[in-house]
């Protein structure tokens, strides 16, 4: 064990573990973060994306001891309670079934329209091709996030380019 | 306002056309009968309930039991009222996603005469909500909806006399709104209903036999006087599921908890002969090994420690002296070679043997869909608390009643010590109905004396969850000369003997891995069409096969999502395809004959309501009649579409799919869907609509990606590179669901409301398979169709 010291959703964190534990156990198990979930532990699904420096992550093979940079978790997209774009087009659409993958849908959502502020349906589809939903909510996940796009470009939805 | 004695006007126009014998005034009758008796009031229920009303839920405050059922005839266990004048309702049902939960609240505060916003809905814990059952078969709606909107009513009922002692006016005087009692003569009086019971017991006793009969004397409203039903509102659940603020099951920590994984055996059927206590004792966090039987798992301190301590502790397996399975490869000609299990009665009409001989055409094809796993997205998961001699489950178990019971005889404890706290959790559709993870985090607890929490690894997951029967189904079809359909006979055999049940002891790996067996296993079931097609001679014959590994096996038969609804429609749709297209037909010409060859009906219209249906989708869809396969397309990728049609209880769908097959690749993408869809009285269309996106997209992937690999001796597909699911790419781009039956208003319709969800699995593999034919003249007969079978299929029929 050893203390790694961490920047969470803004704020600092030092955590005594074993620094070759993945991120995703630091994040649940002892910060008590309840977005990132587990779902395979192999970086194939997306349930456990957290944003690093701007860049979606998979938590669940991320070694604690390599993190540099400010971590985000889908907590930390409304530190104020104030949601983000993302977040209030996935309730406008009505978007999760169970729920359970909707971090990593989030979370790669948000880090695609940060970096992209205007996709295709094309770059939304490979964009967020890695983020596995088994409920199959994909068609309303794209829909949200070109919702958000419009939210995020214009400050208010473009009803004629949002609505399906 | 529209008149409410009408059925909706697409069936309605059915039925005058076609002057159908039944009576509709004995079907609404029917539809609208309700049994109401008067019971006594006053018998004194526990104080757990109200303090759980208090708490606001289930699950902080952790009460040290026991656990006695809540009495479903009592009134208070379904209805509280509290001060601040809102009200929270105690339903035993879990919400997988569908927004039940929200359609609960909707059915309930229109029954209540309280505000939706002002309402609350507790679900599927043992110790506070009445035991409906938890979820499964699609029946929250159709089925226990009637008791809450019941319980509902009778509440409303009580509030009114009550209002009419205080006010001294008879109940015909007051009127009941936004939980505000007024008296009609002189609206200024008024009283709330926290004024009139706010946080006190109602103390009624409500009559019933069981507890879907449930009833107090109040008669559900007419619906044309619901208010809410009908409307969309948001789910309650999306926003906490959107902020990372909802806790899940796989969130709960308790102090002292320690976290466990399962070591499985190498190939199924293996014994485990020891184990190397040092190779792990070492380790950081080490807690303790826990065998019994074959069943072996490590503890450690926290979540990684025991994730490493399970990946190196050396266990000495020994592998059967017999292949538990054939590779899945070979499964197809092992099925059709075994001697059945059981074989059902044939259900025969006519003489199809007659017909088939005298046809001037016959066809034959054989189908094959393989074990299709549910491949959660959140393996299983569950916590135990064995805290003051009792055990808690937090647990994401869709049938959380019947996992109480089961863990109750699993570890011989007293019913009433053992309560589940139901949580949300990944998709379910049938896995949790054999909830493995809570029965071993239950067993670990106990030995350990200490709360456990048990994750499932991806591989695990993967490769040992229950899984839906393979399938092969021979099918042979007579037409006549002028191409109508004159005999049918469907054959299907279903590899589901010893099918596991609803968390009974012996459905759970845990239990079988530590011996548990049944004299007589369940004998699994091969199901046939269900299609209101009239055809003159018809046979209907079922059987089961099993593997020579029945217990301790990854091929674990259970229900998954509409059990056996894909695999036989599939089939069967498709087989009709195949018929239309021998007699030169339009598809949806050929079905729509085949339904109105005859008047006869059942009491829901489903005949009608199956024709209102495909021509619903077929004018959604903008339908050109052609027969199948069109022109083929001389570029790289080739188009066409598809249907089928199916009904599921009541609930009535046809679906087509647009298909693009990529000649080169074999890539099949379905561009667009279309599904109509009659469920009967709709209480939240939007979530309904979405509750169809995803299910016709849940069967999408099994019709492109998903199968059951194996060799012979252990499962091969055990992530999501071996085992492809369907991704964002695959997504249509176009999704059309029609609401057959009014949608919502100002049509809204007078029939029950029935089921939704499971139903639209079942015709979407025939719809695409359909559209492939339609594209390329290619039938694909064995699912999944991924590029690989596609091309294969395309190149040997020289395209």
């Amino acid at each position: 064990m050893s203390l790694v010291t961490l920047r969470v959703n803004g704020t600092e964190h030092t955590v005594d573990v074993d620094p070759s534990t993945r991120l995703l156990y630091v994040l649940r198990n002892d910060l008590g973060l309840r977005g990132p979930r587990f779902g395979c532990g192999l970086g194939q699904c997306g349930a456990c994306t957290v944003i690093i420096d701007g860049v979606a992550t998979r938590s669940c093979t991320t070694l604690t001891s390599r993190v540099q940079g400010e971590i985000t978790t889908l907590e930390g997209l409304s530190p104020d309670g104030d949601l983000d774009p993302v977040q209030l087009a996935w309730i406008e659409e009505q978007v999760p079934q169970c729920g359970f993958c909707q971090n990593g849908q989030i979370m790669t959502a948000k880090a695609l329209l940060d970096r992209n502020p205007d996709p295709t349906d094309e770059e939304i589809r490979t964009g967020m091709q890695r983020a596995l939903c088994r409920c199959m909510t994909y068609y309303r996940v794209q829909a949200a996030i070109k919702r958000a796009a419009a939210t995020m470009r214009q400050g208010a939805p473009d009803a004629e380019e949002t609505a399906r | 306002m529209t008149d409410f004695t009408e059925v909706p006007r697409s069936i309605e126009d059915v039925l005058n056309a076609r002057e159908t014998l039944t009576s509709r005034r004995e079907f609404l009758q029917r539809s609208g009968a309700l049994v109401v008796s008067f019971g006594a009031a006053g018998v004194p229920g526990g104080d757990l309930l109200a303090a759980a009303v208090q708490a606001g839920g289930p699950t902080p405050d952790r009460i040290a039991g026991p656990y006695p059922d809540p009495d479903y005839l009592q009134l208070d266990t379904w209805v509280a009222i509290h001060a601040d004048n809102t009200a929270t309702f105690f339903v035993g049902k879990t919400d997988l996603g569908q927004g039940t939960g929200t359609a609960f609240r909707q059915m309930m505060s229109d029954e209540l005469d309280i505000a939706f916003e002002a309402t609350r809905v507790v679900m599927g814990s043992t110790d506070v909500t009445p035991d409906q059952g938890g979820s499964g078969g699609s029946d929250a709606i159709q089925t226990d909806g009637w008791p809450m909107r019941r319980v509902a009513a009778e509440a409303r009922r009580i509030l009114l006399e009550m209002a009419s002692e205080r006010f001294g006016v008879p109940v015909e005087g007051l009127h009941a709104e936004d939980a505000v009692v007024s008296v009609r003569s002189d609206p200024s009086r008024t009283a709330t209903y926290a004024e009139l019971i706010g946080d006190r017991r109602f103390n009624v006793t409500l009559t019933g036999r069981n507890v879907n009969s449930v009833s107090g004397v109040a008669e559900v409203k007419p619906v044309q006087d619901l208010r809410m039903v009908g409307r969309s509102p948001q789910r309650h659940d999306i926003p906490a599921k959107v902020d990372g603020s909802l806790e899940w099951a796989v969130d709960v920590r308790l102090p002292g908890m320690v976290h466990a994984r399962n070591v499985r055996p190498p190939v199924a059927g293996a014994t485990l002969r020891g184990y190397d206590e040092a190779s792990v004792r070492d380790l950081p966090g080490f807690v303790r090994v826990v065998a019994r039987g074959n069943y072996l798992a490590v503890v450690c301190e926290r979540e990684e420690q025991a994730i490493e301590a399970a990946r190196r502790l050396e266990a000495d397996w020994e592998a059967p002296s017999r292949a538990p399975f054939p590779t899945s490869d070979d499964l197809y000609a092992y099925m059709r070679g075994a001697t059945p299990t059981s074989s059902s009665d044939p259900a025969l009409v006519g003489d199809p043997d007659a017909a088939l001989r005298r046809a001037a055409r016959v066809i034959e094809a054989d189908y094959e869909v393989p074990f299709q796993g549910h491949t959660a997205l959140g393996p299983a998961h569950a916590l135990a608390d064995p805290s003051d001699g009792q055990m808690t489950i937090y647990s994401n178990d869709m049938k959380s009643y019947g996992m109480r019971n089961g863990i109750a005889e699993f570890l011989d404890m007293p019913r009433d010590q053992v309560r589940v706290v139901w949580m949300e959790g990944p998709q379910a559709f049938g896995r949790t109905a054999a909830d493995d993870a809570g029965f071993e985090a239950a067993f670990l607890a106990k030995e350990l004396g200490r709360p456990v929490r048990v994750q499932w690894s991806r591989e695990e997951e993967s490769a040992w969850d229950t899984k839906g029967p393979a399938f092969a189904i021979r099918l042979r079809g007579g037409l006549d000369e002028g191409g109508e359909l004159i005999a049918f006979d469907y054959d299907a055999r279903a590899a589901d003997y010893n099918h596991v049940g609803y968390n009974e002891v012996e459905t759970v790996l845990i239990s079988q891995l530590m011996g548990t067996r049944l004299d007589t296993p369940n004998q699994g079931r091969a199901a046939t069409p269900s299609e209101m097609y009239a055809i003159p001679n018809r046979r209907m014959s079922t059987h089961v096969v099993r593997l020579p590994l029945i217990w301790e096996t990854p091929l674990r038969t259970g229900n998954l999502r509409d059990p056996n609804g894909p695999q036989v429609t599939f089939a069967s749709e498709s087989f009709i395809d195949e018929l239309a297209a021998a007699a030169g037909a339009d598809p949806v010409a050929f079905r729509l004959k085949l339904l109105e060859g005859s008047t006869e009906d059942d009491g829901g219209f489903k005949r009608a309501r199956s024709i209102a249906t495909v021509r619903a989708a077929a004018e959604a869809y903008g339908w050109d009649p052609r027969p199948s396969p069109k022109p083929l397309d001389t570029g790289r990728t080739l188009t066409g579409r598809g249907i089928a049609y199916a009904y599921r209880s009541q609930t009535v769908v046809a679906e087509i799919a647009e298909v693009e097959v990529d000649r080169e690749t074999g890539r099949v993408w379905v561009r667009r869907l279309v599904c109509a869809h009659d469920c009967g009285l709709v209480i939240n269309p939007e979530a309904l609509r979405r509750a169809v996106e995803c299910g016709m997209l849940h069967s999408l992937s099994r019709a492109l990606h998903e199968e059951v690999q194996f060799d012979d001796e252990k499962v091969l597909s055990v992530d999501w590179v071996t085992h492809p699911s369907l991704r964002h790419r695959d997504t249509p781009e176009r999704i059309d669901v029609v609401i057959v039956n009014g949608d919502p208003n100002p049509e809204r319709p007078d029939l029950p409301h029935y089921g939704a969800g499971e139903t639209v699995c079942k015709p979407l593999i025939a719809a695409v398979a359909n559209a492939i034919f339609d594209a390329t003249g290619v039938r694909v007969r064995r699912v999944p169709f991924r590029p690989e079978r596609v091309l294969a299929a395309l190149q040997e029929a020289g395209l």
